[in-house]
């Protein structure tokens, strides 16, 4: 089922009879190729790309709720290309090229939009570290530009710039970064899969990873048994629990992260705006509503809720940056589950039983790492190799101490970053 | 969310500092196997934790909290015999 403007006019005139699920909801195999654990934005990006670029269509998805109900359906949407480190850069900016061909790729409509990234600096050190940045940035072949408090004015005019705090000095602006609507995204991938004979199961909850002579044989699941020659794990905040199945113990703390959004509103917010001193990040969805954030609540959780001191954090950042937004009311609140690594970058990597892989550790950051991380993932799981954007996140380089991200420069404390 | 401090009573989340979670310091010999799992590696639970938190704007004392990740009940604070 291809969508398109005529498809739309043509069902419209038709009374709509002839729209079809959007994927599949076969009932699972007792074997597969490849089995991927967790049926989120990664998971469902890595067996899309597996179908895709690879040819593995023998493939399972095993969803333990349903698709889409974890973090890829929580974040604030924001997608970009304006990472520092090494390891890093590279792998941001692939997945950023791989966002601006998505829409077309998965004849889906994913709400990508460009509306252009600014990130405040408030001082001169600060200033100067942004340059440092935004050349990086131009080193990899993205984008950037230093706005001065004028430049930045004139995109935020809104903004209080003479904050005694943390008064505005200017801006990192990084144009090709911005939006995309989160569920989409998911459900865009999941239809590409399915299209291509992935199976994606539902409410099927991985509960136990069968293993002899160091090779993966299969999982167990909530709806039974399923051998397999390859075995994935993509699970985000609950990476702990599934690898402790395969009896790994993993460099991950899981986090909450608090979002926020408030009523619908005429467009007023035409950016992506990040207040890294206030901890504070907003945009505007196409539906009105204004969409923020700030940091974790700091203690771990499962509960995919937070605090109410991180709410007043939050809200006091938002207040101070941009006063107009105390006349919007906040409609709702939530959390994710954030599996935070000791250097706050990922984990794409083999594990030390043959057939089985990980993708793990996104922090707070994977919801832009979605395509970039299942294309990688993908690649890694059917040749063996490391796909070179993503070859410095390696599951090892905590005891190594060689090829650390730490683009926050906190150290080893999974909850700083 | 409140801690109840054994020295100060009980007290609002924002008095305190997480510190990661309760584990057995190893021994400055004990070798990089065991370093690394002390500070890198984590049983990460979804429920019942073991954790560190630091008094910061009350008595500075140091508390092991028994806390559930998953629905934030704490079961019990302590005072860390000999801190960290």
């Amino acid at each position: 089922m291809r969508f398109s403007a005529l498809r739309i006019l043509q069902e419209g005139l038709t009374n709509n009879r002839g729209w079809r699920p959007h994927w599949r909801d076969p009932e699972p195999k007792g074997e597969y190729d490849i089995v991927v654990i967790g049926g989120g934005g990664h998971g469902l990006s890595t067996a899309y790309y597996l179908a895709k670029e690879h040819g593995l269509t023998n493939v399972a998805v095993l969803e333990k709720g349903y698709l889409g109900g974890g973090n890829v359906g929580r974040n604030t949407t924001i997608v970009r290309a304006n990472y520092f480190l090494p390891g890093n850069s590279e792998f941001y900016s692939h997945s950023l090229k791989l966002w601006e061909g998505l829409e077309q790729d998965l004849n889906y409509n994913v709400m990508h939009s460009q509306r252009g990234l600014i990130n405040l600096f408030h001082s001169d050190g600060q200033r100067d570290a942004f340059a440092r940045r935004g050349n990086a940035m131009e080193n990899q072949g993205d984008d950037a530009e230093l706005l001065d408090r004028e430049g930045v004015r004139r995109h935020l005019p809104y903004l209080d710039f003479d904050n005694v705090r943390f008064p505005i000095y200017g801006g990192l602006l990084h144009r090709r970064g911005g939006t995309a609507r989160h569920d989409a995204v998911a459900w865009g991938y999941a239809r590409g899969a399915s299209d291509r004979g992935v199976d994606i199961i539902q409410n099927c909850e991985v509960t136990g990873i069968d293993i002899a002579n160091g090779k993966v044989r299969g999982v167990q699941t909530t709806r039974g048994a399923i051998r397999a020659k390859k075995v994935a794990i993509v699970v985000a905040g609950r990476s702990g629990q599934v690898a402790a199945m395969a009896g790994m113990r993993l460099p991950i703390e899981s986090h909450v992260l608090q979002a926020f959004v408030t009523e619908g509103l005429k467009p007023v917010i035409d950016h992506v705006v990040s207040f890294g001193m206030g901890h504070f990040y907003i945009s505007q969805s196409d539906k009105g509503g204004l969409v923020f954030g700030g940091d974790l609540d700091f203690y771990p959780s499962y509960a995919q809720r937070g605090n109410l001191p991180m709410v007043e954090h939050v809200m006091e950042a938002a207040m101070t940056l941009m006063p107009m937004i105390g006349k919007a009311k906040v409609l709702r609140s939530w959390g994710g589950i954030m599996d935070m690594t000791p250097d706050g970058s990922p984990i794409i990597d083999k594990t030390d039983t043959e057939g089985l892989f990980l993708d793990c550790g996104w922090c707070y950051g994977g919801f832009k790492a979605v395509p970039g991380s299942g294309f990688s993932f993908a690649h890694l799981i059917a040749t063996g190799e490391h796909h070179a954007p993503a070859a410095r996140f390696r599951l090892d380089r905590f005891r190594t101490g060689v090829g650390l991200m730490d683009e926050e420069g906190t150290g080893a404390q999974h909850n700083l970053h | 969310m409140r801690l109840s401090c054994p020295i100060c009573g009980e007290r609002d989340r924002r008095e305190f500092y997480y510190g990661g979670a309760a584990l057995e310091r190893p021994a400055p010999d004990a070798g990089a196997a065991d370093w690394d799992e002390y500070i890198h590696l984590r049983e990460n639970p979804a429920g019942r934790s073991r954790e560190l938190w630091f008094h910061e704007t009350g008595c500075t004392a140091w508390l092991v909290v028994e806390r559930n990740t998953v629905t934030h009940e704490v079961y019990g604070v302590a005072l860390a015999a000999g801190g960290r």
